[in-house]
């Protein structure tokens, strides 16, 4: 007679260890709300109250103001001035940098070691890439302040040690792990038969890699490059310890260049709160969570496309 | 027996240590359906791979003997193995269609042998699939993905995809195990057609398949080539009393 008894004690835990699974999954989903819901709130005042408005709106956030410096970040000045494009502009081009730098790299790493190398090899290459994930990313900061600053600058004949370059292949490095692991990963699980396909027809082994599997690991390809893009975008650091901080309105990339993840980080800590400053820097924290959603609903929703399209359901 | 343009000679094959083919002599005749039957782990699809080398992508293989085409060895030295799979095509087990287009499916050989100009690619392609029956039910759809296909017709543009490089011989690895009976027929039909222009060797576990469309059969067990001959000697008139069991259904 015992077994009815245990049955529902199982049942319970059963239960008890499903609620707390789907509580768990969930919370992520409230955590996103309530910072979403917060920074919003604290941003609000740029739209709504007078007084943060005769300081700093949305006009002078993203207008030109007058002849001599249409665009400037000056925030402390006795005329604070609250310009973001140009915070805009350094954090587009030195996620550019990166970018640039670290998806072929990383692409062309996760093609060797899916397709060309043995396995030994990559058992010894990918938990090295992987490790560079695992670096924190003020010591990558730290790195490229210090010693590969005057590499860059050398390299490419710049005037400003700390530059968009400097700050971007820096950022590089950090993505190239992300981006690398999900490429391999995608990769790895085309399946063999349409490697043997292609072989049997004479393909070599590059046309097969680059004409067959590529194509069809493609979704997953584009997804590691779209973590990799928001990663670059949102990374802080790194970008406040080698990117010289100027807020600057160029594109040119051997300038210094100031990002906008790099300003809350530099200027939060200091600010009064309740004033117009303190609004704007949460106005760009809401700004940049709304970019990186934007973007990843978008890759989201182009990845499935693309998937379909490869599987054939459209 | 009529004229041969392929043939194993004192074949030997190790996957490492294990010794998989011994001593297979074979003379494949040209313009016919040779099947080769036999129970599971016999090594007929390793006999079939070595024809197009297929076998040379496991690191661990080692070929002795010989294989002629037209008489010139093709383990030979001098021969690049993508110019003998492009006159030796394969067709697999599972249809794998490359998750391309139909139109790319069936471009990519051409395109990775450059076999033809651009503007001539698109002709070259309703050709490769009029041979196969496809053209009338895909020519409006060649943009599609060749995996919104069904199995049968993934295993037709898989044949188109190998004609398109006009080969010689081609070789299939049980091609209509993955397709239900009504697609199976319709493949073996096509084969039936194609023996004319290209010479076709199959592996088949389906006995009636090599009886009802095979002109020559080879048996194989353990590695060894027992028996080979018309089809019709093998089925009504075995020599060696395995075949007998196994075509009569003892073993197998």
């Amino acid at each position: 007679m015992n077994r009815p008894k245990t049955m529902t004690r199982s049942r319970f835990a059963e239960g008890a260890v499903e609620w707390l699974i789907r509580a768990s999954a969930f919370s992520a989903i409230v955590g996103l709300f309530l910072i979403f819901i917060f920074i919003g709130k604290e941003a609000l005042p740029i739209l709504t109250s007078p007084d943060v408005r005769k300081e700093a709106n949305i006009s002078k956030l993203f207008l030109p103001q007058d002849q001599a410096h249409p665009y400037s970040w000056q925030p402390v000045s006795e005329i604070p001035k609250y310009s973001i494009l140009p915070l805009f502009v350094g954090t587009l081009k030195m996620t550019l940098v990166a970018v640039l730098f670290a998806i072929p790299l990383a692409l062309g790493a996760a093609l060797f070691t899916s397709e060309f190398s043995p396995g030994w090899l990559k058992e010894f290459i990918k938990p090295i890439i992987e490790l560079l994930a695992g670096i924190p990313s003020v010591v990558l900061g730290f790195f490229a302040l210090m010693v590969m600053a005057s590499y860059v600058q050398e390299l490419f004949g710049i005037v400003y040690r700390l530059n968009a370059i400097n700050a971007g292949i820096a950022l590089g490095l950090a993505v190239i792990p992300i981006v690398y692991t999900v490429a391999d990963d995608a990769l790895t699980s085309v399946p063999k038969s349409y490697r043997e396909a292609s072989m049997a027809m004479g393909a070599s082994p590059w046309q097969t890699a680059w004409r067959v599997v590529f194509p069809a690991a493609l979704p997953g390809i584009l997804a590691a490059c779209v973590l990799g893009f928001g990663r670059a975008i949102g990374e802080t650091m790194i970008v406040l310890m080698a990117s010289g901080n100027a807020a600057i309105m160029s594109w040119n990339l051997a300038k210094p260049a100031r990002s906008l993840s790099a300003t809350i980080a530099a200027e939060l800590g200091e600010v009064v709160v309740g004033s117009a400053h303190y609004h704007v820097l949460f106005f760009i924290g809401i700004s940049l969570f709304i970019f990186t959603f934007v973007l990843n609903m978008f890759a989201h929703w182009f990845v499935a496309r693309l998937q379909k399209k490869v599987l054939g359901t459209i | 027996m009529s004229i041969s343009s392929l043939e194993a000679r004192e074949l030997n094959l190790y996957y490492g240590n294990f010794h998989a083919l011994k001593n297979v002599t074979v003379r494949i005749a040209e313009h016919a359906i040779t099947s080769i039957i036999g129970p599971s782990g016999c090594g007929k699809s390793t006999l079939l791979r070595v024809f197009n080398r297929m076998n040379d992508l496991i690191a661990t293989v080692r070929v002795t003997g010989q294989v002629l085409m037209h008489g010139r060895d093709i383990y030979s030295r001098q021969l690049d193995t993508a110019s003998l799979r492009k006159r030796v095509g394969m067709v697999f087990q599972r249809p794998n269609p490359f998750p391309l287009s139909i139109f790319e499916n069936v471009a990519y050989g051409p395109k990775i042998h450059a076999l033809v100009e651009k503007h001539e690619l698109a002709e070259l392609v309703a050709n490769s699939l009029k041979k196969t029956g496809l053209w009338e039910q895909l020519k409006d759809k060649l943009n599609d993905s060749a995996l919104s296909l069904p199995p049968e017709q993934q295993q037709r543009l898989c044949i188109s995809r190998l004609l398109a490089t006009e080969p010689e011989v081609l070789l299939m690895d049980e091609p209509c195990s993955a397709l239900d009976p009504i697609a199976t027929a319709k493949i073996e039909e096509l084969m039936l057609e194609l023996k004319d222009k290209y010479t076709i060797v199959i592996v088949t576990h389906n006995m009636q398949q090599a009886a009802r469309i095979s002109d020559f059969t080879a048996f194989m067990l353990l590695g060894e080539l027992l028996e080979f001959d018309s089809t019709s000697a093998i089925f009504t008139n075995p020599q060696h009393p395995k075949t007998q069991d196994y075509v009569t259904g003892r073993f197998g």
